[in-house]
């Protein structure tokens, strides 16, 4: 990784933890929240970065790292759809439209929309993965790329379905065939012959897998966002790390920072 | 008013620094917090070489508290002492280099390349649970201890804390050992060994199977052997365990703590040091408080 791949620098500005306002909130389907937060933090806001969002419960202690879903620099507002699955998740989807709750921001690298510019950008994203490529296929847009975008679900609760094909082409595949491709992500790419030069991915770790194996196979570029239990989110307590091939430059061991030198890296610099 | 603190010759501005492993070396929260204002910062623990640690996940959150099991990854103190200390040397505050291994050996090799270089002291860490070779070890036996410390001392050119584990029957046993070993000044707590099971995986949550337990959860049981050590020996004692404010730092300075640090509360509020130095000059203040060192150990 040092020195070839991940050398681009968005967002670069000073972290910070702050209280944001909730603008809105909804559920876009079964425990699946969005909210729209009014904040500084949204002038560095780039695709595939992500905020800690803590919970309300004093005694729920760590921030939730929570992908940019889309954000709006001159408004001043990020918007984040995340799964209220575990307790600390469920406590933050517990708050309401009005309501203040304490975010940091804004973390990790992105994915470098300007360098896929005159490129085709295939967007995969697998259930709550795919938040983050909404804001990726906005910002590719306004970049000048061509983008298709190929979302998983478990069923049919397509949500944010609408906001991507508001964008791009969107297509669809279910592992329940209740839409769209029967099956997962890959399964619609093949069967609708969907081609580009540049992947960029989030999703479940085999679904990652097998994005790798695919683009690796294909010989395309391929950008994925990984996910890991964190604490500190800025680098400090080295919790959320992820195997490298090469020695990583910050660690000087093959092991890399998530919350820093991710969280999306070249498919081929990490071992997953 | 006065808030300086002498730890083994080494005069700190406040009693107030950052715990081992929680902070990086400074600069991973220096666009947060201003490290001029800290008494000191302890660095995350570094060895002879580069430790790649455990496999992940790595941590995990617990009412009140957390469980790490990081394996101490670090990237040796070679490139520690190129980029880290470095960046620390700008800054107005004392830097504690807490330093790790396996072996008596790997704990030399480090403090005598560290010897010369702008680190103010050295914390030993004797007590990780979470490195299966050593460490831990060294840090549970009173003889082994002894030796241990008496071995770093002679090749330290810099004063020597040594970081205490709670995993004993007897901290007050512990405590003198490090003393009668020759430590300068000793740390506790390190992590209490947890454990946490995900029920619908049947599975343990850490890979490591087993963590350190910190934060505001260990904080009475942290109290507790701060107050038992400094009564167990007369070198100075820096307490630490789930610090979030003000008064639990006033808590450890009573108990009998010299100085206390911030661990996992910096992930919860990055600023927590900070409020925690105007919290201390607050309730100094009130209380008319002229010397901060008239509170340490005035309870008991």
């Amino acid at each position: 990784m040092q020195g070839e791949k991940c050398i681009w620098s968005v967002g670069i500005g000073m972290k910070k933890k702050i209280s944001a306002e909730i603008a809105e909130k909804r559920e876009l389907a079964p425990d699946i929240c969005s909210m729209v937060l009014k904040t500084e933090l949204a002038e560095d806001a780039h695709p595939g970065q992500f905020i800690g969002v803590y919970p309300g419960d004093g005694s729920r202690l760590l921030m939730r790292p929570i992908s940019i879903c889309d954000a709006d620099r001159e408004k001043g507002i990020i918007r984040i759809v995340f799964r209220a699955g575990g307790n600390g998740t469920k406590d933050i989807a517990s708050f309401s439209e009005g309501d203040r709750i304490d975010i940091l921001g804004i973390l990790g690298n992105g994915y470098d929309t300007a360098a896929a510019a005159a490129k085709k950008v295939i967007l995969l994203g697998g259930g709550i993965g795919i938040p983050p490529m909404l804001y990726a296929a906005k910002e590719l847009k306004k970049a000048g790329a061509d983008c298709v975008a190929v979302l998983g679900y478990a069923d049919n609760k397509l949500f944010l379905k609408d906001d991507f094909a508001a964008v791009c082409e969107t297509l669809t595949a279910t592992m329940d065939g209740s839409a769209g491709v029967k099956g997962n992500v890959l399964d619609a790419v093949r069967a609708h012959g969907v081609e580009g030069d540049i992947i960029y991915s989030c999703g479940p770790m085999p679904m990652l897998r097998a994005v790798k194996q695919y683009a690796a196979e294909k010989k395309m570029e391929c950008f994925i966002s990984l996910e890991e239990r964190m604490a500190c989110g800025v680098g400090a307590c080295l919790g959320c790390v992820v195997k490298t091939k090469e020695k990583d430059h910050h660690t000087h061991v093959n092991n890399t920072r998530i919350c820093v030198e991710g969280p999306v890296f070249a498919a081929e610099s990490v071992n997953i | 008013m006065n808030t300086a603190v002498d730890i083994a010759g080494v005069v700190l501005k406040n009693p107030v620094m950052t715990a081992s492993g929680t902070f990086g070396s400074g600069m991973e929260f220096s666009d947060m917090v201003d490290l001029n204002r800290l008494g000191a910062v302890v660095t995350k623990g570094v060895a002879n070489v580069p430790w790649e640690g455990n496999p992940t996940p790595r941590v995990t959150e617990v009412a009140s508290g957390m469980l790490n099991a990081i394996g101490l990854q670090n990237p040796g103190v070679d490139v520690f002492m190129e980029r880290d200390l470095p960046f620390l040397e700008k800054y107005d505050t004392k830097v504690i280099v807490n330093v790790c291994g396996h072996t008596v050996e790997e704990y030399t090799e480090t403090v005598m390349k560290l010897n010369d270089s702008s680190a103010d002291m050295y914390e030993i860490n004797v007590s990780c649970p979470n490195v299966k070779q050593g460490a831990l070890a060294f840090g549970q036996d009173p003889k082994i201890l002894e030796e241990t410390v008496r071995a770093v001392k002679d090749a330290a050119k810099k004063p020597v804390i040594i970081k205490l584990s709670p995993n004993v029957t007897s901290i007050s046993d512990m405590a003198a050992a490090a003393e009668a070993g020759g430590a300068d000044a000793i740390s506790l707590i390190n992590t209490l060994i947890g454990m946490k099971i995900d029920i619908n995986r049947r599975s343990f949550v850490l890979a490591n199977k087993t963590g350190g337990l910190s934060g505001p959860a260990v904080k009475p049981v942290a109290v507790r052997m701060v107050y038992d050590a400094a009564h167990a020996v007369k070198i100075p004692v820096i307490g630490m365990g789930g610090i979030a404010s003000a008064e639990d730092a006033l808590e450890f300075i009573l108990a009998g703590a010299r100085a206390v640090s911030v661990g996992t509360m910096n992930f919860s509020e990055p600023l927590t040091t900070i409020k925690v130095i105007e919290g201390i000059e607050a309730y100094m203040e009130r209380y008319g408080v002229e010397d901060v060192n008239e509170l340490v150990g005035a309870v008991g």
